[in-house]
């Protein structure tokens, strides 16, 4: 990765994307790509204001126009179910650039790396906040963003952009191979956010005691059995980050929840689906994530 | 004779009215809302839609008031069978109680307070329109058959009373074949529209749900298989039945019209009954097990 971290183009300006631009224009020339030229003009004129566990403005360059932007790495900041498309409009722009996903699940790399031959850094983040309106973004949970090589990049790479999200304020850590990493954010979502969405429950404890807590477990355990069988060994155990998740005292709405009760397209394809034909690849039965995808989808389907 | 429903909602109304028609039998109804009783003892109890019948009756809250009765037919739902038995146990200290509601456990609930049990499955159904009015919806068979130690005669007598009074019933020796076909149907189906919002029809035109429902149904089979349980029909005919534009395909489960009124659903009597028996008789029923849960954390999110 030969190109320069002193100018940041996030695109997609939702939670995660406001969160990570806000910041990172207090230690780089940061732009934001969105997908209106109406949020485009409020942030060159407001800027991105944060509250909640950090309180500032930070000063951004906005288009609706990738044309316009230059940058030496590209942070695709979208929900997984927008990925896609927003992929699409990147195909011939930021020559040069190395493009960073940040996407639940599995794939996005895939997804990316199709549109163009831009070097690929992996990256999950459990950060959360609020978005109250296009300007304005409320910065709720400041656990950790992970970064890992992916394609044509290394792991210094993956630590210099670390050390400069860290630098900006907010929580990121690099890892030499992010798989182990992935894999555990990845069963903990397919479990969690599934459940979520089909019950209306937030992250609470009911999630890791009793019968739920019972489902739950035997969510990761297929998880597991799909990790192991695939050849990852685990960064972390995903029942214990369900645990630790539902202790912190404050009931976390994820956003497979958010979406469905907004009637929006959800991730699942990206999270339990992901999880689903990589069970099927490695010839391991997950009779119950198979379950919620099918339900998750359904509930989709009820919308219309 | 003396037969008294206990609760009398939609179904519990369907067996009060028509029942009342007879001479020979005098009937009582227990339920628990003051305006529906008020009704119908001030009008009496009407049926409209697939029969017109306009029932005479006597009926109570208060359980204190019923006599001595021989027969009881109870039609709660099923979270509501222990409370209604332990109320009204006393008056048919001489008699034979029945169940014709949904799901599993109710026999038993009834048998810890009163002595001679009948099981039963029905098949008609409706909906309440007002005080004292229940709209009749579709016509349909009950099956009876003795619980424990009741004797055959008794389950025989209220059989052809139902019958002689417009709701056809067979008294059967082993009735939980019949029993189990509408629970393994419930069970699979039911929690499927509560957890999607989905119709029965739009359940079954997906294929991979349609996959999920069969994988529930079998679990169920294999739990009334191993009770020695022969089903008197596959419920997976009765489930693509169902799903036909001219039967049910627009049909709300009535889970999901629990789930969207936010009214405790019969999901532990249902998939919970299923894995109950299961464990009783060691079937791994785990697709049942993550149902239950589900549907459960729906109505914890409620609070």
């Amino acid at each position: 990765m030969a190109a320069s971290l002193s100018r940041i183009c996030v695109a997609g300006a939702g939670t995660i994307g406001s969160l990570l631009a806000a910041h990172l224009a207090t230690v780089a020339d940061v732009s934001v790509l969105t997908r209106r030229e109406e949020h485009a003009r409020a942030l060159n004129d407001e800027g991105i204001r944060v509250s909640g566990r950090a309180d500032f403005t930070g000063r951004v360059t906005a288009s609706a126009d990738p044309g316009e932007l230059d940058a030496g790495l590209v942070i695709l900041a979208c929900k997984g179910s927008d990925l896609d498309a927003l992929a699409r409009r990147l195909a011939g722009h930021f020559a040069g650039a190395t493009v960073m996903t940040v996407q639940n699940g599995l794939g996005a790399e895939e997804v990316v790396g199709a549109q163009g031959a831009w070097p690929l850094l992996s990256a999950v983040t459990f950060m959360s906040g609020t978005r109250h309106s296009d300007t304005h973004v409320e910065y709720i949970l400041d656990t950790e963003t992970w970064i890992g090589p992916y394609r044509d990049t290394t792991p210094a790479d993956a630590h210099a952009v670390a050390d400069l999200i860290a630098s900006s304020g907010l929580k990121a850590e690099a890892f030499n191979d992010l798989r182990p990493a992935q894999w555990s954010k990845l069963i903990f979502n397919a479990t969690v956010n599934a459940v979520a969405a089909l019950t209306g429950l937030p992250h609470d404890p009911h999630f890791a005691e009793g019968q739920l807590g019972a489902l739950v477990h035997a969510l990761v355990d297929e998880g597991k059995a799909t990790a192991s069988a695939a050849g990852v060994e685990l960064w972390e155990d995903p029942w214990e980050m369900n645990v630790l998740a539902t202790k912190r005292g404050h009931a976390h709405r994820p956003s497979m929840l958010e979406d469905v009760t907004a009637h929006r397209p959800t991730e699942i394809e990206l999270i339990t689906g992901a999880l689903v034909r990589e069970a099927e690849k490695h010839g391991v039965p997950v009779p119950l994530h198979t379950a919620l995808y099918r339900l998750v989808k359904a509930k989709e389907a009820s919308y219309s | 004779m003396r037969i008294c429903i206990v609760g009398c909602g939609a179904v519990g109304s369907l067996f009060a009215a028509n029942l009342a028609q007879l001479d020979d039998i005098e009937v009582w109804a227990y339920d628990a809302s003051r305006e529906h009783v008020d009704a119908i003892n001030a009008d009496g109890l009407r049926l409209s839609g697939a029969g017109e019948v306009l029932g005479r009756l006597r009926a109570t809250t208060d359980a204190g008031e019923l006599p001595a009765c021989d027969f009881g037919i109870v039609a709660t739902k099923a979270m509501h069978t222990g409370a209604a038995i332990e109320a009204t146990a006393h008056a048919f200290a001489g008699g034979c109680v029945a169940t014709v509601q949904n799901g599993l456990g109710n026999e038993e609930a009834l048998a810890a307070h009163v002595e001679r049990v009948i099981r039963g499955t029905t098949f008609p159904a409706g909906k309440i329109v007002g005080p004292g009015h229940v709209q009749w919806d579709v016509k349909g068979d009950t099956t009876l058959g003795p619980y424990g130690d009741t004797p055959f005669e008794e389950v025989e007598r209220l059989a052809r009373a139902c019958t002689r009074a417009g709701m056809p019933t067979d008294a059967v020796r082993d009735a939980r074949g019949p029993q189990w076909r509408k629970v393994i149907f419930n069970a699979s189906t039911n929690p499927i529209g509560a957890l999607t919002g989905l119709t029965h029809g739009r359940v079954c035109e997906r294929p991979d749900l349609r996959e999920l429902v069969s994988g529930l149904v079998d679990e169920g089979k294999a739990v009334a298989a191993a009770q020695g349980i022969v089903l008197d029909a596959d419920p997976e005919a009765l489930i693509d039945h169902a799903a036909k534009p001219e039967v049910a395909y627009n049909h709300k489960a009535s889970m999901l019209q629990d789930v969207e009124a936010r009214r405790t659903t019969e999901v532990d009597f249902l998939n919970g009954g299923i894995v109950r028996f299961g464990r009783e008789h060691g079937v791994p029923t785990p697709l049942n097990e993550a149902i239950w849960a589900l549907v459960k954390g729906v109505e914890d999110s409620w609070q």
